[in-house]
This record gives structure tokens, C-alpha cells and sequence, in this order.
């Protein structure tokens, strides 16, 4: 499908269009509702103790200290947990993590012991007062040496278990791929290494957890981007009837991710409160989010590039070694153990690809596929966009110009890449033609030539990137056996007003606008007339939550498909009220009409008044106005987008400054521009600090090295230059609204651009990021190495 | 939420009532200010003290005051106030220079001079700035009060001169003609503590350097300090080769450490990247004092 013009849209939208976002009065007036905000009365306070040490034996735990304390109401300890089954949870990825340590601590902050008490000072004073032996063991902190012969084994609570490694996965075809390789005229290799890094939602993690103990119901408050998903997995492992439990995910301060898988807190606040029959609140502090909380990437990749001496890219093959922590804990789809990463054969038309990834225990916080990743396709994007800078450096020839030689041509459509995907719909060389225009390419080339001569560093770097988003047909994509599916209910009102309930949970993308405004789209009738309810497992359908983009592709599809069921019945009511054939009706926004009459209509709003009233209503037909439904996505959606970025690098001391910033995205379907230009703004300020600031490290004996914001350093308004972005619309051909999820694209799209740019002004192929001074200061005088 | 242990709390109503104060509580307390070290230190359970004496009302130590050919600052001056001082921007732009790179605006408008200079980190800009201009702090005691220069206020890391029973009350620097200052400062983000930074002044008499002074911060300290790169600018005209022979000696002189902002090297060559760049822009603003600020 080609690029299409987006209609110029009013100020008050019935639809989509340019809508303030419904939710936020609340939040500029501090009016917003998270789970930290949640009191009950009675409520008590949990706190976890952790581990020092990065890999440590238990010898022995004394508790009677902390017991002893007068406001203390609760110890718990692994042990205690071990007599109710509950010391080991399963994970997202069919393995097993300890919830509280029993035999040994795995990495620096494991929780160790759960302490609850009538006040946070109290509980955090009392943790203090636990007494714990360890003997320490020699962890295992470098990937690279995770599977060497004499590492120490990290899983030994795992039967028969003599290694470190966790899984093998490929994709593509190995041979066609080599024997591209075996005959190209130009190879090129480059070892890359995308750091660990971390979503750092503004508010961490926590809940509270309410069991009653006369009527046996949970209800737990809790920071969860899937509350269905956690109340299913509640009931599977703690034994919990799941009609008992209720999770409601009030407003989230940020997920990117973090906020997917469930964490031993949230199990030791609910034991805590069954133990104690009170509610129990527990939020973790920030260095508790940075060092024990799910991180995002840690891939060491080895790319390499088969290209003509022209410029023909014809293959790329890529071996990756996957740092999964001390437990597998990554959330992404069963059959994908690396993700969605076989997408790194990018935005280009090549013969052939293949990937093998290799994954592995270390001796550091468990996780991964978080921060705005859509399962593993940061890591892809970045490699494939390095990769291909590299080329064109071998090349000596133009980035943008062997970009636009190789990308896919609009007439491949639906085009089948080489490891198993189905791209729906682009327009790619329109886009980055529309992003080289906009940012004054070929000025700027002449610009870097005259700073050069006056020993100035300007660099211009470009990515090109293609999104993998809206998990998924639930014939392929399931988590833990969940299919990855979404429902949706739509009731309206006899007074024409609505209510639409949701499966998926806003972390602040604006769910409460956009899917009114879908859902007005369909109906007619005005946004702010449609309440949007989510978060709530006792008053929302069942579905897997918000992440990975999915939202829009999938429950956006939900919601759209649910109105156009209500639509449909509306029809017949509107021909019930008329005395004519539902044939002879015809939709415009908001009515049906008499065709060839236009004057004699129904809206909706009459139509929904008659649905609750007396009118006699046809045979078959129930009465009221509303509708439920499943929505099974066919396919993931693809958007795209090409990003441009202008670096000035100081020579004297190789401080990164980003001048400029171009970004044009194609997320099909635009349903609310002003929310998308937020998420993208979002997004590339995340790029910022992935390529030049952020990164999760570690010192020899497994230290966490960035368990605060002064050491994890995300960017602000400082370090960002106000961003230029521009769109082209391309809808999707399979998705009922031709929406795309653009929520993580720029996260995904920028961090190659950045690089790039910045490797461009100083004249080197590769250094890792963060390009912080220091490091981009090393890369120019050759002596750069991989983060650790 | 990160929350402290429990601690003793008084505030203080008169420079007296905190004397007496903190020696009746010695060893053990700790006075509090801005609190943006403190408290953080506190929060993370690094620092427990067991009392701690707010000196907030304290606003006789809050001033900028000229006094004959002295700048005097009150210890509980904001760095804001110092930011927003044209008296301190005319007499010496290093500390606007500085102030616009410690941390962010709600930390400058809490945090106060005497609080930094007594937390003492090694990446701690004031230091820096106070060591360059040769300013002098005046600790106050039961005993009455004592003059102390930069050099021997800094004892190392985290460790001061003013010991229990005594706080910081002034810091006063001294007023030369013909005097020009600076201060540069590479960080990895807006508000970072410094990966390297030095701090210049200097002034200028019959077109020679008359006296240079020197503070790097984030890079360690000898027991020499950067007299050599100080020696190595009097008497001279200034020039880009006098800038670079200072730079090289001040890089030699540094003791910088490999951690997670840099390592050795670079933070040496930052050393004298920076003291070159500082003194350049010092020498600026003295040959044109006008437009100093």
C-alpha cells in the first residue's frame, strides 16, 4: 500500500484528530491515583532485605533481632516461603526465580527476607536488625566467560544443571546465508555490544496487597502494564482461586516495560497480608528499581555484511550472546526465546540471513526485553543500522545514499523477509527522501566539509528502522500459554453516552483519549462522551496487557471492531425506528440515514434511547445497545520511519552535543497526532540516553554500579535539542483502523542515529555506547573498549 | 522511598545556640543546611548521624559583601544568591561560571556555599573555586574564630579542617586589580558531578601575569597542588604556549582514578585540556574587565 495524505482535522475531533488528552487535568493537578497513594485502613508496611553480595552460599539467617522490634509484624524468609511452596515463582520465560533466597543469592539486591511493620521507617530500620552468613562464591560477571569450562555454575537449584547456558535459538537459513557470504565482494564484520541498560519509570515498583481474610478475595493494588495476565498467574502458582483474586493497576508512572513481569515483592506483600490480615504495602526505592528490577538489552553481537562492490547489500548473518541474569526472566512471546530480533535484516531487500543466539546465566538482575523495545527489535534495528554505516565507511560511499540503493521497494508489499516475517504495508524510500529534504541533507554534508577544514566535529548520522509490533496471532504468540489476543466491551448508554472497557493498561500513553477517540470514530459521537475503563481485572475483559506496542494494534483493533458490532446493531434499531430495510440505511458519522432521505434519520444517540425503551424491536434482537469482543490479530503490524541527527563533538575533550534531530515515523493511521508526537518525543529522548549517558554496570565482583540517578543517568530537557518530526501515513491493509503501534518506535529507531552521527564526526567505525565523553574521548585516540 | 535512621533533630537560633550545639553533641552531629549532600548520604543509610543541627535561621551567615578589598560570602549563602550576585559576577565571573554547573535549580536554590565546602567531595566545584581565587574560611568556635586558607581547609575526601564543636561561618577572597577568572567543567549530563574541572584566576600587571591561582576538581589532589603550574604563568606574558606549559604541568600534577565517569588518562588530559581552556578565558576577562560577567 502506498503513502497516503492524512485529512487536515478539526480542533474538537469526533474522532481522530488533534484532542487534548482526557487524562491529563488530573495529572498537571496532581489529582493522579498510583498505588503509593493507596491507604487502607490498618495498613501495614513491607520492606526487602537484599543481597550484598553478587553470589553468595546462605550459611544462616538470624531473624530474631528484627522480630524482636517493637512495631514489627512480620519476618518472612525464603524457609517460611519453602513450607508454602511459594519460594520459587516461575518466570515469563518457563523458567524459575526465587522469590525470597533459600540456598544462595545470585546477584547484588536479590531479595533475601520480607519484613512487615506498622510503619516504612520501621520496616526499613528492622531489615537492618536481620542477621545474614554468607559464604561468598566466585561470581560470574562477563558474559563472554559464562560458559567457559570452569565458571562457576550459577543455577545449581536446577537438577543435573553442570553450565551457564540457557538456551539456542536461530532464524533464517544458514546455508543460503553462507554461501552469499562464500561469494561477495565485500564483507564486513564488526562486534557490537548493545550495553544493559534500564527502563527507569519515574515511579517504581510496588503494590498493596488486601487479603480478606472473612471472604478469602484478593485485591492487590499494583504497578503492573498486565493485569489480567498477573491475576492468571497469581492463580496458577500461588493456588489462588482466580474469581478471589481482583488486580487493579491504578495510574502507572511509566512501564517501558519494567512494569510486565511479576517481582518477589509483590508475592511477599500478598503472603505478608495473608499472614498478618492486613493490608501490606511495599514500594521499592529507586536504587531497589535500578538494581533488582527487570533491565533491557545486554547483547553482545557479532554482525557481519555481504554486499556488492556497488553497494548491493545481498546478506547479513549475526551471532549474538544473550546476558540473561541469574534467572531467565525476559517476557516476550514462548517461541521466541531472543524475541522478535530475527527482524534485523531491517528496512532492506537481501538474499539471505540468519541469526544464532546464545543465551546465558551471570550473576546480575534477572529480566530483559524491557525499555521500549518491542521484543528484542531495539537491539535489531541497531544492529542492521550500525552494520550497514559500516558498509558505507568500507564503501567510502554515502550512508543515505547505499540506504536508499538497498531499501525495500513499495511494490514488494506484502513482503516476506528472509527470517519469517510478513512486512504489511510501507512506502520506505518516500519516507527517507521526506527526512533527507526536511533536514537539508546535502547542506549539511557541505556544512561538515567546511568545519572539518577549521578542525571542528560535526557528524551527521541516519537510521532507518522497521518496528515488529502488536503481539500477537495467538496461533504463534502466547506468554506462559496465554494467546496473545485482546477483548473488548462497549456499552452505550440510553442517553448516548459510553463506556468502553479495555483489556490493555495505560502507563501514560493516553489510552483514555485514543480509544475514545476510536471508538467515537465509529459511532459519531464525541470523545469526551465515552468513558474509557482499564486496569481493573473485576471490571475489564480479559487480554494481555500494554507493551510492546501492542496497545493500538491489537486492543485499538478490539475497540474498533466492538463499535462497528454496536454500529451494526444500531442499524437494525435505526430500521425498526424508521419502518425500513436495515438495506436502505446508509452510515454517515454519527447516523443512519434514509438512502436517497437524507432528512429522515436516527442518531445514535436516539438509537440508543429506542434500544432501552419500548419500541418494539425485531425478531432475535435484544434489546439495549451493546457489544462484546475478542480481537486476534492476523499479523504484527510494521511501522517504520527514518531518523536523521546532527552531533557537534568537542575535540578537546569529546563531549557529545546533539544539535538537531529529525524524525519522520509512518505508523499507518494516525489516530491522535498530538499523542503520537508526545510518545515519539518520549522515545527519542530514551535514544538520547542509550547512545551517550545510560548503561547499567558492574564492577569485577558484580557490584551494581548504577543503582541511582546520579550514577544511571537518563537525560533531560538539557541534553536534547527540540525535535523536528514529520510523518507519512501508510496504513496497515490487515488491521481494521490501519493503525500501527508507534509507542516504541523512536526508542527503537534513534540510538543507531545517534551513534552514527557521532562516530561520523570523529572518523571511527565503531565504539560502543554510551558515548559518554570519556568514551567517545578514547574512540578518537584508538583505545576504546566495551562497556562492562 | 529511601528513609534515614532515626536521628536528633534541633534548630538552631543564633550562631551562639549552634555553637553550643554542636559542642554539646560533638562528635556526633552534624549541621545541616541545604541538605542536598546530607540528606541523600542519610537517606541511603551512608551517613548516621545522631543529631543534626539545622542552621537555616541562621541568616547573619546568609551575605555577599564587599569589604575593603575583600569579597566576603556568609557560609549559609545559597548558590543561588551567588548566581544571581552582579557584585560576585563583576569581581569574579569563576563563580558564575561554576554555579551555572552545580547541579540543577532546585538544588542551587537550597544548597549554600559553606555546606559544600564542608561536605567536601573530591568532585566538588567550590572547592575548586575557592582553592583558584586563594580564598580563606573562617571557622567559628567556642574559642572565637580562626582563618583558614583553601590549602589547608581540604584535609581530602569527604575531610575538612573545621572540627567538632566548630562550623564554617565566612569565606572571604581577596580583591586584585587587574584580575580575571574562570571556570570549566566537563560533565556526562546537565548537572553531573564533574568528570574533570579547574577553576583559574590570575591577575595581570604591566601586561605579565602578576599571580595565578589553580583548582581542578574530580582529579585528586597532591600535597603540592598545582604550584608548579601556578609558578609557571607569574612573571610571564600570557600566551598559548604559557597556557599549555601550565596545562601540562597541572595534567602531571593530578591524581586522577579509573571509575565509571572516565578513566586515568582521560581525566588527565581533561586536567589540562580544562586549566588551558580556563586560563585562556581568565586572561580574557582581565584584559577586558567590562565585560567580565
Amino acid at each position: 500500500m502506498t503513502a497516503v495524505e492524512e485529512p487536515v482535522v478539526e480542533e474538537r475531533p469526533i474522532g481522530y484528530g488533534r484532542l487534548k488528552r482526557k487524562e491529563d487535568p488530573r495529572f498537571v493537578r496532581g489529582k493522579g491515583h498510583y498505588v503509593d497513594d493507596v491507604q487502607l485502613p490498618g495498613m501495614l508496611h513491607g520492606a526487602v532485605l537484599r543481597s550484598p553480595l553478587a553470589h553468595a552460599r546462605i550459611v544462616s539467617i538470624d531473624t530474631s533481632a528484627a522480630e524482636a522490634h517493637p512495631k514489627v509484624r512480620a519476618v518472612i524468609t525464603g524457609e517460611a516461603l519453602a513450607g508454602l511452596g511459594l519460594a520459587w515463582m516461575p518466570t515469563l520465560s518457563m523458567d524459575t526465580q526465587a522469590v525470597l533466597a533459600t540456598d544462595k543469592v545470585r546477584f547484588q539486591g536479590q531479595e533475601v527476607a520480607f519484613v512487615v511493620a506498622d510503619d516504612h521507617y520501621a520496616a526499613r530500620d528492622a531489615i537492618e536488625l536481620i542477621d545474614v552468613e554468607y559464604e561468598p562464591l566466585p561470581p560470574v560477571i562477563n558474559a563472554r566467560h559464562a560458559l567457559d569450562a570452569d565458571a562457576p555454575v550459577i543455577r545449581d537449584d536446577q537438577e543435573g544443571r553442570t553450565d551457564n547456558h540457557v538456551f539456542d535459538w536461530e532464524a533464517g537459513d544458514k546455508a543460503s546465508t553462507d554461501a552469499v557470504f562464500a561469494d561477495a565482494d565485500v564483507v564486513v564484520a564488526q562486534d557490537m555490544l548493545y550495553p544493559r541498560v534500564h527502563p527507569a519509570p519515574l515511579e517504581t515498583c510496588g503494590c498493596v496487597a488486601d487479603m480478606d481474610p472473612v471472604d478469602g478475595k484478593l485485591t492487590l493494588w499494583a504497578t503492573t502494564q498486565a493485569p489480567h495476565a498477573h491475576r492468571t498467574l497469581y492463580a496458577m502458582v500461588a493456588g489462588l482461586p482466580e474469581h478471589k483474586i481482583r488486580v487493579i493497576s491504578p495510574d502507572i508512572g511509566g512501564g517501558f516495560g519494567n512494569k510486565v513481569g511479576i517481582y518477589p515483592g509483590y508475592v511477599c506483600a500478598i503472603v505478608g497480608s495473608i499472614l498478618t490480615h492486613k493490608p501490606v504495602k511495599w514500594v521499592e526505592d529507586r536504587s531497589e528499581n535500578l538494581m533488582s528490577t527487570s533491565f533491557a538489552r545486554d547483547y553482545h553481537m557479532h554482525g557481519e555484511i555481504a554486499a556488492t562492490r556497488e553497494g548491493r547489500i545481498r546478506a547479513v548473518r549475526v551471532k549474538v550472546l544473550a546476558d540473561h541474569g541469574a534467572f531467565n526472566a525476559t517476557a516476550q512471546p514462548t517461541k521466541y526465546p531472543a524475541g522478535f530480533f530475527h527482524v534485523f535484516t531491517g528496512s532492506y531487500d537481501i538474499e539471505a540471513a540468519h541469526c544464532a543466539v546464545t543465551g546465558v546465566y551471570t550473576n546480575k538482575a534477572p529480566g530483559g526485553v524491557a525499555y521500549a523495545c518491542s521484543f528484542r527489535v531495539t537491539e535489531a534495528v541497531y544492529l542492521i543500522e550500525r552494520l550497514v554505516d559500516c558498509l558505507a565507511d568500507e564503501l567510502h560511499t554515502d550512508p543515505a545514499e547505499l540506504r536508499m540503493k538497498n531499501l525495500l521497494r513499495p511494490e514488494q508489499f506484502p513482503y516476506p523477509s528472509k527470517t519469517g516475517w510478513e512486512y504489511d504495508s510501507g512506502d520506505y524510500p518516500a519516507t527517507l527522501r521526506k527526512t533527507l529534504e526536511l533536514a537539508g541533507y546535502d547542506a549539511l554534508r557541505r556544512e561538515q566539509a567546511e568545519r572539518r577544514a577549521r578542525g571542528e566535529l560535526m557528524g551527521i548520522g541516519l537510521s532507518f528502522f522497521t518496528e515488529t509490533v502488536g503481539a500477537g496471532p495467538r496461533k504463534d504468540m502466547d506468554i506462559l500459554g496465554l494467546g496473545m489476543a485482546d477483548g473488548c466491551e462497549l456499552r452505550v448508554h440510553p442517553t448516548g453516552k459510553a463506556v468502553v472497557r479495555l483489556s490493555v493498561q495505560t502507563q501514560g500513553q493516553g489510552h483514555e483519549t485514543t480509544f475514545a477517540q476510536i471508538v467515537a470514530e465509529e459511532l459519531g459521537i464525541p470523545p469526551e462522551d465515552i468513558d474509557v475503563v482499564h486496569g481493573d481485572t473485576d471490571q475489564t475483559p480479559f487480554g494481555l496487557g500494554t507493551y510492546g506496542s501492542r496497545s493500538t494494534p491489537v486492543s485499538g483493533a478490539a475497540a474498533a471492531m466492538v463499535a462497528r458490532k454496536v454500529r451494526d446493531k444500531a442499524r437494525i434499531i435505526a430500521g425498526a425506528m424508521l419502518e425500513v430495510s436495515t438495506e436502505d440505511l446508509e452510515w454517515e458519522k454519527g447516523r443512519w440515514f434514509v438512502k436517497g432521505d437524507p432528512t429522515a434519520s436516527r442518531t445514535i444517540q436516539e438509537i440508543a434511547l429506542a434500544a432501552h425503551g419500548s419500541l418494539e424491536l425485531p425478531d432475535g434482537v435484544e434489546g439495549h445497545l451493546e457489544a462484546t469482543t475478542v480481537y486476534n490479530p492476523p499479523n504484527l503490524t510494521f511501522p517504520y520511519g527514518a531518523y536523521l541527527c546532527v552531533v557537534d563533538v568537542d575535540p578537546g575533550t569529546g563531549a557529545v552535543t546533539v544539535r538537531r534531530f529529525v524524525a519522520v515515523d509512518d505508523c499507518g493511521t494516525r489516530i491522535n497526532p498530538m499523542i503520537i508526537e508526545g510518545q515519539v518525543h518520549g522515545g527519542l529522548a530514551d535514544g538520547v540516553g542509550m547512545a551517550l549517558t545510560e548503561i547499567i554496570s558492574f564492577d569485577e565482583d558484580g557490584n551494581c554500579l548504577s543503582g541511582s540517578f546520579m550514577d544511571y543517568l537518563v537525560p533531560t530537557a538539557l541534553e536534547v535539542p527540540a525535535w523536528e518530526l514529520d510523518h507519512t501515513v501508510t496504513p496497515s491493509p490487515h488491521h481494521p483502523i490501519g493503525a500501527k503501534g508507534v509507542g516504541e518506535s523512536a526508542t527503537v529507531g534513534s540510538p543507531p542515529a545517534i551513534v552514527n552521527a557521532v562516530l561520523d564526526a570523529i572518523g571511527v567505525r565503531h565504539a560502543d555506547m554510551p558515548l559518554t565523553p570519556g568514551r567517545v574521548w578514547l574512540a578518537m585516540h584508538g583505545g576504546v573498549e566495551a562497556p562492562q | 522511598m529511601q528513609v534515614p535512621a532515626s536521628f536528633e533533630y534541633r534548630r538552631a537560633q543564633s550562631v551562639p545556640d549552634a555553637l553550643a550545639l554542636l559542642e554539646r553533641f560533638g562528635e556526633d552531629a552534624r549541621v545541616i543546611a541545604g541538605g542536598h549532600s546530607l540528606l541523600p548520604m542519610m537517606k541511603l543509610r551512608l551517613a548516621r548521624p545522631e543529631f543534626l543541627v539545622d542552621i537555616n535561621d541562621l541568616h547573619e551567615l546568609d551575605y555577599l559583601r564587599q569589604e575593603g578589598a575583600e569579597l566576603c560570602i556568609g557560609a549559609l549563602t545559597r548558590h543561588r544568591g551567588l548566581l544571581e550576585s552582579e557584585l560576585v559576577g563583576r569581581l569574579f565571573p569563576i563563580f558564575h561560571d561554576a554555579e551555572r554547573v552545580i547541579a540543577d535549580p532546585p538544588v542551587r536554590n537550597r544548597g549554600t556555599i559553606g555546606g559544600s565546602l564542608c561536605q567536601a567531595d573530591p568532585a566538588e566545584d567550590l572547592s575548586a573555586v575557592c582553592t583558584a581565587v586563594r580564598a580563606v574560611a573562617v571557622v567559628l568556635g567556642a574559642g572565637g574564630r580562626r582563618s583558614v586558607p583553601m590549602a589547608d581547609f581540604y584535609r581530602g575526601p569527604y575531610e575538612t579542617d573545621v572540627g567538632a564543636g566548630e562550623m564554617l561561618g565566612e569565606i572571604r577572597v581577596p580583591i586584585l586589580p587587574d584580575s580575571g577568572s574562570a571556570y570549566q567543567k566537563v560533565e556526562r549530563k546537565t548537572g553531573d558531578w564533574a568528570i574533570a574541572a579547574c577553576g583559574a584566576a590570575l591577575s595581570l600587571a604591566d601586561g605579565r601575569i602578576a599571580s595565578a591561582g589553580i583548582g581542578l576538581a574530580a582529579v585528586g589532589v597532591s600535597a603540592a597542588g598545582y604550584r608548579r603550574a601556578e609558578q609557571a604563568l607569574v612573571g610571564r606574558e600570557p600566551s598559548e604556549e604559557v597556557f599549555a606549559e601550565a596545562g601540562r604541568l597541572a595534567a602531571e600534577d593530578c591524581e586522577p582514578v579509573t571509575d565509571t565517569r572516565g578513566t586515568a588518562a582521560y581525566k588527565r588530559h581533561l586536567a589540562g585540556e580544562l586549566t588551558e581552556r580556563a586560563l585562556r578565558l581568565a586572561v580574557e576577562r582581565a584584559l577586558r574587565p567590562a565585560a567580565a560577567a
